[in-house]
């Protein structure tokens, strides 16, 4: 072996990885129907598909974590037989998840050294493992400290975290499934030099995003897939956005929904001067006043981190104010519980669905009842309606397309759009007077995209008010009335849409007044 | 008299009996700790001690040998473990059911064993006090620490141990990710199912160990139900403890020596109303549980089946 088949961290390439005539079904679905796919050393090859295509599955198929019921998968044109991470990990495949795998409660340095073998034998050998974690940070640029307990990261240092976890097995292959979804811009700009690099070192990536403008601008070759089977395969430098997205979602998708005129009545959500603490003991709010009014979205702008989780859990009463009011139509709801908030027709699309918004182990149809199970129709006298519920959950799966077997299906069973879809269509559906969304598009495909934006706009068309809370810069622009800027806990401006550039708002996003006019 | 509690001979003899009581609490607690860190709530701990007493006392009487006894404990405790984690790995049973199953049928099965080969309460003679020459002999610190039998000597020596095992060891580390994000471990190859296996068989040993140290070591007798409801104390003791071995070795400190104080309240015949005098334990779990329990995290995949999508 020449010493161009060797990766810096001294493993072998893969230089070629091919997957053939996988298939793989779930009860009720065909999540993988002959599927073929193949890596490069080298490339980054790109797999798009709507939610529930079959993505994820196929490459936890690729990571020995399903077992497929057909097909097989080929290292340098031989056989290989991968029946757990065991395998994959040895073959040299590394995996980032959708949803994270990393113990909050340990280090990064023992969240790396799970499940390897010490050189201490029975013992940890935490020490070195830190010191060659410092090495692959700076081979590859990616600063981290070892030290440091992951529930202390932000979401972007903990996907570093995966990439070196991947790295330190001596990952040739890297899967990163949907990477991007939780990242800021300029996370994903951090990313996007790492994979690069990564490339030209002879790693071969497989890239999943639903993000078409990313796709473009990192992959080589791009595959789609729709309903498990694999619709084909492009050179990046041969298409366009307009024919991903077309060629995807199989029919013409417009990029901007139509925002109509809509007359703002009075305001509905009122915050004077609110305070609340963080998570980490340090100030989560200090002082914020703001007004949404009815017909109107009002954009929340801001690095994560600044308070955009806070304000959210501070207005629905989860977080306990330390300061300030809350006003819903005129009536104050400082202090009030949830289920109060809630009873007032306040509707949250938290920004973390998968943990605040929903039980992973119910049923899709109890999951679209959360909110309303102890209300007519429901339930009466204590006891559910099962037929109301049933109803009520099949018109919500057709209305909002979600993609499941049934009603009936375990909501950990669907892939992670669609799992935000239920969440979506619960919060929506229950002609709400207030909606907070966080991050509403987060994790889905083009198309739903497009629906939770035309439903948002269509609520406030019916006069809800709407507070959007994103870091895409993008759907703030489309969707917003007013943008609301805020840094470290506080309001930097409100600008109205029509004034607002990306320009302006990524200044007061770092904290910078344009033009040092007086807050 | 009330005063007859602050003799110096009468604070040896509570402390020295506090300690060596505190034995069946820290073999099975620390063993509850080992389960609940990788995930598994293991509510029958009450049972496996009652077989394990019964089972070291029945070989100890028999046989006339005090180590084949508790050998036999470990093993008894051991299936009793293995039983529970195939029901709870294997058949993702509820576990605080499933617990409770285990429990009565500790309960029931020590019974009918007794009355099926014993019939009538009989006694052994159980682990010595360990003789040191020069340590035993220093006053009052040689009463207390130093003329204890075997088993109080193992069940401290485990608290550092286990403090080891869990922190410091590969072992360790997989117990603990197991417990606390299952999903994460299984994508590094680590088997889930084979750690709690481990923990639930290791903690099933442990208080089959403690069972042996009621009926061998400290009460040597066995009767129906002699436990009296010591090993679900020890799974509280976790809490308490807030999952740390040093923890667990307060919790345990605390209610031994309430306990012994109690039974000493007793001996010395102070006006207190006997009840109240045996409450005393009972009270202080739960007055001390209330107070703690809140401010510390459990582990988060604590009861929590397993189970991979595929
Ligand atoms: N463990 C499982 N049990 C049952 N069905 C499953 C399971 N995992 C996935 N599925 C089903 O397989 C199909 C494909 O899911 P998959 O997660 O691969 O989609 P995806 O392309 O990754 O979508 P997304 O963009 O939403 O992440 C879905 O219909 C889903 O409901
Ligand atoms: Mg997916």
């Amino acid at each position: 072996m020449s010493e161009t088949d060797k990766l810096p961290s001294g493993r072998a390439r893969i230089n070629s990885l091919e997957m053939r005539g996988i298939t793989k079904r779930f009860p009720g679905v065909l999540a993988s129907d002959h599927v073929d796919f193949d890596v490069k050393s080298g490339e980054v090859h790109a797999l798009l598909g709507e939610n529930g295509a079959g993505k994820s599955t196929l490459m936890k198929i690729l990571y020995g974590l399903y077992h497929p019921d057909e097909g097989e998968v080929l290292i340098n044109g031989k056989p290989v037989r991968i029946s757990s991470p065991t395998d994959s990990i040895n073959l040299g495949i590394g995996m980032i998840h959708q949803h994270f795998m990393l113990v909050q409660t340990m280090t990064v340095a023992e969240n790396v050294a799970l499940g390897l073998p010490s050189s201490r034998g029975a013992l940890t050998d935490l020490d070195r493992v830190s010191k060659r974690i410092v090495e692959l940070a700076d081979i590859y640029g990616l600063r981290i400290d070892p030290s440091a307990y992951i529930w202390q990261l932000s979401v972007g240092q903990q996907q570093r975290v995966e990439i070196i976890k991947a790295l330190y097995r001596g990952a040739a292959l890297l899967i990163l499934d949907e990477p991007t979804a939780v990242l800021t811009p300029q996370e994903v700009d951090e990313l996007f030099v790492i994979m690069n690099q990564m490339v030209r070192d002879g790693h071969g990536l497989v890239f999943i995003s639903h993000k078409l403008h990313e796709v473009v601008e990192i992959s080589h070759r791009i595959s789609v897939l729709r309903d498990g089977r694999m619709i084909g395969t492009r050179l990046t430098s041969e298409t366009t956005k307009q024919d991903l997205a077309n060629w995807m979602v199989g029919r013409e998708v417009g990029f901007t929904p139509d925002r109509g005129q809509v007359e703002c009545g009075g305001p509905r959500l009122q915050l004077k001067d609110v305070s609340c603490g963080s998570d980490r003991g340090t100030p989560g709010l200090r002082g914020i006043s703001i007004d949404v009014c009815s017909g109107e979205i009002l954009g929340i702008a801001g690095v994560s981190g600044n308070g955009q989780r806070e304000l959210a859990e501070t207005i629905t009463g989860l977080r306990k104010t330390t300061g300030g009011q809350v006003f819903l139509e005129g009536n104050d709801i400082t202090g009030f519980s949830p289920s109060d908030v809630t009873d007032r027709m306040l509707s949250y699309i938290p920004e973390e669905r998968m943990r605040d918004g929903m039980i992973k182990d119910f049923t899709v149809a109890e999951n679209m009842i959360l909110r309303e199970h102890e209300k007519m129709p429901y339930s009466r006298y204590g006891f559910l309606n099962l037929r109301e519920i049933s109803q009520h959950a099949d018109q919500l799966i057709k209305k909002f397309h979600v993609k499941t077997p049934s009603r009936e299906t375990h909501a950990k069973n669907l892939s992670g759009g669609n799992i935000q879809k239920i969440v979506l269509a619960r919060e929506i559906f229950r002609t709400p007077r207030v909606i907070i969304a966080a991050q509403p598009t987060r994790g889905l495909d083009i198309g739903a995209t497009e629906y939770v934006r035309e439903q948002l706009l269509e609520q406030r068309k019916q006069g809800v008010a709407i507070m959007l809370i994103s870091e895409d810069l993008d759907e703030i622009l489309a969707l917003s009335d007013r943008i609301a800027v805020i840094y470290e806990g506080q309001v930097m401006d409100i600008v109205p849409r029509a004034e607002a550039t990306p320009a302006k708002l990524g200044l007061l996003m770092a904290g910078v007044h344009p033009e040092e006019t007086p807050a | 008299m009330i005063s007859d509690l602050f003799t110096v001979t009468v604070l040896i003899g509570i402390l020295a009996s506090g300690i060596r009581l505190s034995t069946p609490y820290l073999f099975a607690a620390i063993g509850e700790t080992f389960g609940q860190k990788s995930g598994v709530l293991n509510l029958g701990v009450e049972g496996q001690m009652l077989l394990g007493a019964f089972a070291a006392f029945y070989v100890a009487l028999t046989t006339g040998n005090l180590w084949l006894g508790l050998f036999t404990a470990m093993i008894v405790g051991a299936l009793m473990g293995l039983a529970m984690a195939y029901v709870t790995v294997n058949l993702h049973a509820e576990q605080g059911i499933s617990g409770i199953g285990f429990y009565l049928f500790g309960l029931g099965m020590s019974d009918l064993l007794f009355q099926k080969l014993m019939g009538t309460v009989e006694t052994v003679k159980g682990f010595p006090e360990i003789y040191i020459p020069g340590l035993s002999d220093i006053p009052g610190i040689g009463k207390i620490f130093f003329s204890q039998n075997i088993l109080v000597y193992i069940a401290y020596l485990l608290v550092p141990i286990a403090w080891f095992v869990l922190n410091k060891t590969t072992l360790g580390l997989k117990i603990r990710s197991v417990g606390e994000n299952p999903d994460a471990a299984d994508s590094l190859g680590v088997s889930v199912s084979r750690i709690r296996y481990f923990t639930i068989i290791l903690g099933g040993t442990l208080s089959g160990i403690a069972g042996a140290s009621l009926s061998i070591a400290l009460l040597n007798v066995f009767q129906q139900n002699m436990t009296s409801g010591l090993g679900f104390i020890a799974v509280a003791l976790v809490y308490f403890g807030a999952w740390r071995p040093i923890g667990v070795l307060g919790g345990a400190l605390l209610f031994s020596l309430i306990n012994s104080l109690q039974l000493w309240v007793q001996v010395l015949s102070i006006p207190i109303p006997s009840d109240i005098a045996v409450m005393m334990p009972y009270v202080v779990t739960i007055l001390v549980l209330v107070a703690t329990v809140s401010k510390v995290r459990a582990p988060s995949a604590l009861t929590k089946p397993f189970e991979r999508g595929d």
